[in-house]
């Protein structure tokens, strides 16, 4: 198993479209240190205005921490999309290449084919949030230094320096929990088709419509909709840089992630096991 | 004899479709064996079969003895293929999908038993290309190699020479018959050209809508049938009187500016052209012609003469 692995690694680190996400991220983060280096005590003025009345801020506020926070908020919405373009590719590729029937003629099971290819999947978008966590928060320390962690949301939280790197563990982890069951998504999709472009655009379809209606919850059909959808539980990282931290909800939203990530692979099973291989 | 393949009443139906029906087959040991059929007669289905790339409606499927759906990593071990055109990763190298594709069979396959292979089929110098650079020939050749890697007892051809020049059909016809003869392999070998078949193989079936028309040795099928043969004469109107005169007029099919067709039996054609050459007609050439599809209305006209008799 470890060297099908390898080697669903090996083809898809030769394709050109696999260093896609790594160049976007490569490029995306540092354009967001540039623009920090430079106007970022003016966003931190912004983010505080209203705090100033009643708080005074000492210390270095304008840190790697806060804006690895920022990139992880901007960029967690657009990574599924770099995701399914590598994971939607996996079957769908093989099958659009003519390669399927190199493949399954030889003597090694569907299911070990497709669990191989799965986990290639998985290593490949847990090492683009790898690689996300090394330029945002690694080169943002750098650049930057550390200091205490201040987050709006709908309360205001400020974390002291040390207890920080925890949190970001944790939120990382989870942020590489959810784009796993992104990548088991597309890797559904891309069983039943036989062109990598449809897994690709079904897979964001469902993200931003999912997403979509987790945000209308004015509508109350939406609302009703809203625990049943799982991009609802792909925000996790969240509960990370709250205080004090939700584990109820923490546990409850990874339960969901990796139900889904075991439904949506023991579909793609099925369905290769039984697909007729006609490409 | 033992029997490598042994398919009984094998039947695929695509909703409406029925692309291979009650089909039943018989390969042996050592055999080269036809399956001959035109496009579309269900020769990839039956092949896709037997390397459980689609699954059967009905019917079985034994190889080596054992039933196909049971034990199918075991047998496949033992067989290498080419199901149609074959594809490889185009993005890396002749070497590297060779590589691939050994390491998937679970064998240990070193560079020097990979570039043998290579070798063995004309590509030791492209080893490094890119096989997206490589012509439709040189990706049929790699088939045969990635087929011939795990050094397979069983080797299935789907219609191995499509596309190829006459110097690739023939290099591929040699190396059916080298590895039939010296390898000791057994091949299966799908083709729609009843040619290719009667120069390589020792047995053939043939089938049509998915059934199968008949099965034998290819001696003695294609002996029991009339082969169209066309003598190019010099004087075809001077040979056309004089054959009026004999019994080989009512062979005669066609008569053009240099050329005369003939329905004979194979032991007949020398007869003729010792007749056209007493006679001061000089044959150019004799050219034997027999197509698929002509010998498909032969057997089919045999077997309904044979019914209504």
């Amino acid at each position: 198993m470890i060297s099908l692995i390898n080697i669903e690694l090996y083809k898809i680190f030769k394709k050109w479209r696999s260093y896609i996400g790594f160049i976007a991220i490569g490029i995306l983060v540092p354009i967001v240190h540039i623009a920090m280096f430079f106007e970022g005590q003016h966003t931190l003025s912004h983010l505080t205005e209203n705090l100033k009345q009643n708080f005074v801020f000492v210390g270095n506020l304008l840190n790697g921490y806060l804006i690895a926070y920022l990139i992880l908020i901007s960029l967690i919405v657009q990574i599924p999309f770099l995701i399914a373009l590598v994971a939607g590719d996996l079957l769908a590729g093989e099958a659009s290449a003519g390669t399927y029937r190199m493949l399954i003629t030889r003597p090694v099971s569907r299911t070990k084919l497709v669990t191989a290819k799965f986990i290639a999947g998985i290593i490949y978008s847990n090492l683009l949030v790898l690689w996300l966590v090394f330029t945002s928060l690694g080169i943002g320390i750098i650049i930057f230094g550390t200091g205490e962690l201040i987050v709006v949301q709908s309360t205001i939280y400020v974390f002291a320096q040390d207890d920080i790197l925890w949190r970001f563990a944790l939120a990382y982890g989870s942020g590489a929990l959810a784009m796993s069951l992104v990548a088991s998504l597309a890797f559904l999709f891309s069983s039943l088709v036989e062109n990598s472009i449809g897994p690709i655009i079904s897979t964001m379809a469902v993200i931003i419509i999912f997403t979509i209606i987790s945000a209308l919850t004015q509508v109350e059909f939406f609302k009703m909709l809203k625990p049943y959808l799982f991009t609802n539980y792909m925000q996790v990282w969240r509960y990370f840089f709250e205080q004090p931290v939700d584990y109820y909800l923490v546990f409850k939203s990874w339960g969901i992630l990796i139900g889904h990530i075991v439904v949506f692979f023991s579909a793609t099973l099925i369905i290769f096991n039984r697909k007729d291989i006609l490409s | 004899m033992k029997k490598i393949i042994e398919i009984n009443n094998l039947t695929k139906r695509f909703k409406d479709l029925t692309a291979v029906s009650n089909l039943n087959l018989n390969v042996y040991e050592g055999d080269v064996f036809g399956f001959l059929g035109p496009n579309g007669a269900g020769k990839s289905t039956t092949i896709r079969m037997l390397l459980t790339l689609i699954a059967p409606t009905e019917g079985s499927i034994q190889i080596f003895g054992k039933p196909l759906n049971q034990d199918r990593n075991h047998i496949l071990q033992r067989v290498g293929a080419i199901v149609e055109k074959p594809d490889f990763y185009g993005y890396l190298s002749a070497y590297k999908n060779l590589e691939i594709l050994g390491k998937i069979s679970g064998v240990e396959i070193n560079k020097k038993k990979i570039m043998e292979i290579l070798e063995l089929v004309g590509l030791d110098k492209r080893y490094k290309s890119k096989v997206k650079t490589f012509s439709h020939g040189m990706k049929q050749r790699l088939g045969i190699a990635q087929a011939l890697l795990h050094d397979p007892e069983l080797i299935i051809l789907d219609e191995p020479t499509t596309g190829l020049d006459p110097q690739g059909m023939k290099d591929i016809r040699d190396l059916i018959t080298y590895l039939s003869r010296d390898k000791k392999k057994t091949v299966f070998l799908s083709s729609h050209n009843l040619y290719e078949v009667e120069l390589v193989a020792n047995r053939m079936s043939i089938i049509n809508k998915g059934t199968t028309q008949v099965e034998g040795n290819v001696s003695e099928l294609l002996n029991a049938s009339n082969l169209k043969v066309n003598f190019e004469v010099d004087d075809v109107e001077k040979a056309k009187t004089l054959l009026s005169t004999t019994v080989w007029i009512s062979k005669a099919e066609s008569f053009s500016l240099q050329n005369i067709i003939f329905t004979l039996e194979k032991n007949e054609i020398a007869s003729v052209n010792k007749f056209l050459v007493e006679n001061e007609i000089k044959v150019g050439a004799i050219i034997p012609t027999r197509s698929l599809e002509q010998y498909f209305l032969t057997i089919t006209e045999k077997a309904v003469n044979d019914k209504s008799n």
